[in-house]
């Protein structure tokens, strides 16, 4: 029975969100609390050479200014500096010394008693440099490209498979080629709510901290090793989360800041950045790719060659998959992938929604619809032609991949029959119309996790678990799968989340929660059912005495024979039988590894988009599109639709608005407000549709579920710069398609 | 952001006063763009004087057949005023061009004439900016200048290099309209023709205006010519709401017999004011309503204009912008 799971159920933190009664990092108040401001250098590489705060101490409320100059000493090791997200190299300490390693680089902690007063004397510091020369365009240092360094990291971040078949040999012969490099910047995160952290300085010395962060136990795992405090002294609460999408991953330099001042000041503090300073960390690498394809004058997929380059920082390798892809989606037998890095004088990327998924589709999907108009082919029926059941790079067999289904359903939705292929074809006056598509794909990854599940005395059902909601709808759908699997109605569930006192989980991210946690939740009701069960056996003239666990249901918060529905006992009645206390069972889910092992797993979508361009001014507005996508088992329509829906939005960011820009005489990004950082508003944004097609899967976890955090991305930039040329016969290469790239 | 006093004096006298006696003094009205750059301690007033209880909101017809915006009547309302609405119509469509609803109910039409530039480099202390620090340098003349100004810059000198645009969406209509700025100051009121009240950078690109200390904008006057059967509103920018023109272009026709008698051309995003060129306009008077001519005048228009890298694609923007905003105004196409 499942009178949850599948239904549109509404978000069980709604309320609390739009009502304000849902508290984040910076809202949580203490006794005595002391407010930082944090300093940032002006210059991308050298050293700071002085720092005068004479005039800031002596406002009467100021009570520290911290810096490389008085910073306690703290762990020696690089080892002890690595969050769970890590990438190879040597992690970035705030305040460590007088090297600049970027623009925007914390260089000094102010510290008063009220934040108006901590910004004041921020603005009285002076701080002199001494500059070097620096490092930041990515174009111009290609030749730098190098390997990549591996790492625990790259469990996750596979290198490109080694080549297959003979790339070069096959192109040259290729009846249809096409060959281009494509572009794009650097973007940043920019969730709606800052960076913050809150620490509250306990008694005893212990510290609550309440953080904006993708996973509590990483903060806290940071924290006791990089101060050297015991794990039960340091305890991490984030019950909401203003937005992540990846940049909460790792722990932010303002943890830092606010703990080290807490320790050193013996007091709570809270730390909180700004907009600018939003810019200042963690971000989506610029990226230069070249995809060159060649195929049968038929339209056979037979060569496909994908190279890109990222960008690092000079002390850690961030990675992500932008290459593997190709080989993943089409079944070319003449492969060549490769992915490099340059360091430049940057912070170190972190993952941004569909990281490396989002870049290497943006390229590889425009090359393929470039391939299939040479090649004389309906884009869509250029993919059915080069379609694969298994990942080729694997060489393994998909434990589902309905997506032939999305392309048929999607396709039907938005009418692309209706489409005349010819470029400029579709036009309105001054407006020109396009139609475009493209492929989405992403892993479906399966972690680990833990989590407790409670049956209280008064017969109510409490599971947590230290994961995040950043916002996907984490909490809805694991009370939907508790309820389910005890049984329960759902308002007698309570699902808890953010707290390193609760049982351990991954950082939220990779679109695994629902299938990790999810997992968790489940293992957990079921072992409290069994436990719940085995009382109920033991009851005086149990009805239940030779029964077998098989033979019984839970339901409307009863034990049920199969059989015989009538013959029944409420959990109330059991919980009642434990002596005044609850009952509870905590968990662990692990992957089936062995099973896994033998099948690719992924999400896959099909993404139909229309544009309209004013042929004069080159301005593009999506006026129109259809996602279909095939994710296993849908928790929740609602909050699922609302997963794609936010991806495709942010595609149409990505696409034609989003890019943070670097001026390289200053190593600095400089469009660092949300007036200038374009993102979509209300107006960009017309009619979105999404479709989720039947697809059943009993490889890739116990629930069948594939997570839709990134997969709504991952399609429509690409999509967008296909309708694109279909409506106005340019191929632009380089994202975002601003409207100068079209005059 | 900086420690600063407060005032709220109750009369314009006093208001004035308060500028003349305390140097660093700032007004504030809406303040949704000196708060903004207090923020980011690109200005620091030691003093805000808040005129919001002057009595400045009245909309009140003049005696030539004009019209007179209060300097503290709202964008919103001065949009949604149907006096406005159907006498002025260009200046209803370019202040909902503007900025977002909620930014359009805070901010005044006496503060908008101060607004200041969008430019990067001016709202970030960690580059040179003239205009913000005299003497210390353009980052935007060899940096990111995809906003920036293509005509009347100054880029000769580095120690008065400015490259900024002036930001507003309503001034460019009050350009087109030959507006008038009535202002009170220590020597009493004045008036300044909207062409003279912004200035090029020249060699002070440190200043916007040419408004004198303590003078205090109390109105802005309309003609009576608003061109409400021939106009257009043009802005051409990167997201279809709350970002700043690339380009804007207002336009004010009179048409007699398919000839045009009279016309009005302004420009907005393109320089350090809003970008009139009288000897352009005259062209079109006593001409036909044609694409031909439409496009000599925006040749005309944009006479000696300068690209910098990543702005230069504006000129041709311009020039498209000109005459579909033209073309919109003559009626030979619909409104977009």
């Amino acid at each position: 029975m499942t009178p949850y799971i599948g239904k549109p159920i509404n978000r069980v933190d709604g309320v609390a969100k739009v009502t304000g009664k849902a508290k984040y990092a910076a809202e949580y108040k203490a006794a005595d609390l002391a407010h930082g401001w944090v300093i940032s250098s002006s210059i991308a590489k050298g050293k700071v050479t002085r720092i005068d705060a004479e005039a800031a101490l002596q406002l009467p409320g100021v009570i520290q200014v911290f810096s490389h100059e008085n910073r306690p000493s703290l762990a020696w090791f690089d080892m002890s500096y690595k969050d769970q997200d890590a990438p190879p190299g040597s992690p970035f300490r705030p305040l460590r010394d007088a090297t600049v390693k970027y623009s925007g680089q914390p260089v000094a902690l102010v510290v008063a008693e009220t934040l108006e007063l901590a910004r004041y004397a921020a603005s009285l510091i002076r701080i002199e440099y001494e500059e070097e020369e620096h490092e930041t365009a990515l174009e111009h240092n290609l030749h730098r490209a190098r390997e990549p360094k591996s790492g625990v990291a790259t469990l996750l971040k596979p290198p490109p498979p080694k080549p297959r078949g003979d790339f070069e040999k096959d192109f040259r012969a290729a009846a249809v080629q096409v060959s281009g490099t494509y572009v794009h910047s650097a973007e940043h995160h920019n969730p709606m709510e800052m960076f913050a952290t809150t620490v509250v300085y306990e008694k005893n010395n212990k510290l609550t901290i309440y953080d904006k962060t993708q996973g509590a136990p990483n903060s806290q795992l940071y924290v006791s090793q990089v101060f050297g405090i015991p794990f039960k002294d340091v305890r991490v609460i984030s019950p909401y989360v203003g937005g992540g999408f990846g940049a909460g991953l790792r722990p932010q330099y303002q943890l830092f800041l606010a703990v080290l001042a807490a320790r050193e000041l013996k007091r709570s503090i809270r730390v909180s950045l700004t907009r600018q300073q939003m810019f200042t960390f963690g971000h989506r690498p610029a990226c230069v790719q070249q995809v060159s394809l060649g195929a049968s004058a038929e339209g056979k997929l037979e060569a496909i060659r994908h190279d890109a380059v990222g960008e690092t920082s000079q002390f850690e390798d961030y990675t992500e998959i932008v290459v593997n892809w190709a080989g993943m989606l089409y079944p070319a037998q003449n492969v060549t992938l490769t992915y490099n890095l340059v360091p430049l004088d940057v912070y170190t990327p972190i993952d941004m929604r569909a990281p490396g998924g989002v870049t290497g589709l943006s390229a590889l999907e425009c090359a393929i619809d470039e391939l299939a108009y040479k090649a004389g082919l309906d884009p869509v029926e250029f993919r059915l032609k080069n379609y694969t059941e298994r990942d080729m790079n694997e060489d393994l067999p998909y434990s589902s991949k309905e997506l032939r289904e999305c392309f048929r359903q999607g396709a039907e939705r938005f009418g692309w029959a209706n489409r005349t292929p010819e470029p400029r074809s579709m036009r309105n006056g001054h407006t020109l119309v396009g139609w475009g598509m493209a492929t989405g794909i992403w892993e479906s990854m399966h972690m680990p996790a833990r989590a407790e599940a409670v049956l209280t005395v008064n017969g109510k059902l409490r599971v947590s678990s230290a994961t995040a909601d950043i916002g996907t709808g984490t909490y809805t759908i694991m009370t939907q799968i508790a309820a389910d699997t005890l049984g329960m109605p759902i308002e007698d569930v309570i699902f808890r989340l953010g707290d390193t006192d609760m049982p351990l989980a991954p950082i939220q991210g990779g679109s695994w929660t629902a299938a990790t946690v999810g997992s968790a939740v489940k293992v957990a009701c079921e072992d409290l059912g069994k436990k719940l069960f085995k009382m109920a056996q033991k009851m005086k003239q149990s009805p239940f005495a030779d029964v077998k666990l098989d033979e019984i249901v839970f339901e409307n918060a009863h034990i049920r024979l199969k059989a015989d529905p009538s013959v029944a006992v409420s959990l109330l009645d059991i919980v009642g039988t434990n002596g005044g206390r609850a009952v509870s069972e905590t968990s662990t889910s692990l992957p089936n590894m062995l099973e896994q092992r033998k099948y690719a797993r992924a999400v896959h979508s099909a993404v139909f988009v229309e544009v309209e361009v004013d042929e004069d001014f080159g301005t593009v507005r999506v006026t129109r599109a259809v996602t279909a996508v095939a994710g296993g088992r849908i928790l929740n329509p609602k909050t699922a639709r609302s997963q794609i829906i936010g991806g495709m939005v942010w595609g149409i960011s990505k696409g034609l608005e989003e890019e943070s820009v670097m001026d390289h005489q200053f190593g600095r990004f400089m469009n660092h407000s949300l007036a200038e950082y374009h993102v979509p508003v209300n107006a960009d944004i017309q009619d979105l549709d999404v479709i989720f097609v039947e697809e059943t899967d009993t490889i890739v976890n116990p629930l069948g579920v594939k997570g839709l955090g990134e997969i709504g991305i991952v399609g429509m930039p690409a999509a967008i710069a296909n309708a694109v040329f279909h409506a106005t016969g340019k191929r632009i290469r380089s994202l975002p398609i601003t409207l100068d790239k079209l005059l | 952001m900086n420690s600063f006093s407060y005032a709220r004096p109750s009369d314009i006298s006093m208001a004035v006063g308060e500028l003349v006696t305390h140097e660093g003094a700032k007004f504030i009205a809406g303040g949704t763009n000196l708060l903004d750059l207090m923020k980011e301690n690109v200005e620091q007033p030691n003093r805000l004087v808040d005129i919001n209880r002057l009595e400045l909101s009245a909309i009140e017809d003049i005696e030539d057949g004009g019209l007179r915006l209060g300097a503290l009547l709202t964008n919103a309302d001065t949009a949604y005023h149907p006096v406005v609405e159907s006498r002025y119509p260009l200046l209803s469509r370019a202040i909902l061009a503007g900025a977002s609803a909620q930014l359009r109910n805070m901010a005044t039409n006496g503060g908008n004439l101060f607004q200041r530039t969008r430019c990067y480099y001016f709202y970030d202390l960690a580059t040179p900016c003239n205009k913000r620090e005299p003497g210390s340098g353009c980052g935007a003349l060899n940096g990111y200048n995809r906003i920036h100004a293509i005509l009347g810059t100054s880029d000769q000198q580095p120690e008065t290099t400015c490259i900024a645009t002036h930001p507003s969406d309503l001034c460019v209509a009050l350009s087109a309209l030959d507006a008038v700025v009535r202002v009170t100051g220590p020597k009493g009121e004045r008036t300044i023709p909207f062409a003279d009240f912004h200035r090029l950078p020249g060699d002070e690109p440190w200043r916007d205006n040419t408004i004198q200390s303590g003078e205090l904008v109390t109105a802005i006057d309309l003609p009576a010519k608003g061109f409400s059967d021939y106009y257009a509103y043009i802005k051409i920018r990167d997201r279809q709401s709350y970002a700043f023109a690339l380009v804007s272009v207002a336009v004010g026709l009179e048409i007699e017999d398919n000839r045009i008698t009279d016309a009005r051309i302004a420009l907005g995003g393109v320089a350090h004011k809003p970008w009139r060129k009288p000897e352009a306009e005259a062209m079109l008077v006593g001409q036909m309503l044609s694409e031909a001519n439409f496009l000599s005048v925006a040749e005309a228009l944009l006479a000696g204009a300068k690209g910098y890298g990543h702005n230069t694609f504006k000129i041709e923007l311009a020039k498209r912008a000109i005459v579909r905003a033209l073309k919109q105004a003559a009626k030979l196409e619909p409104a977009s």
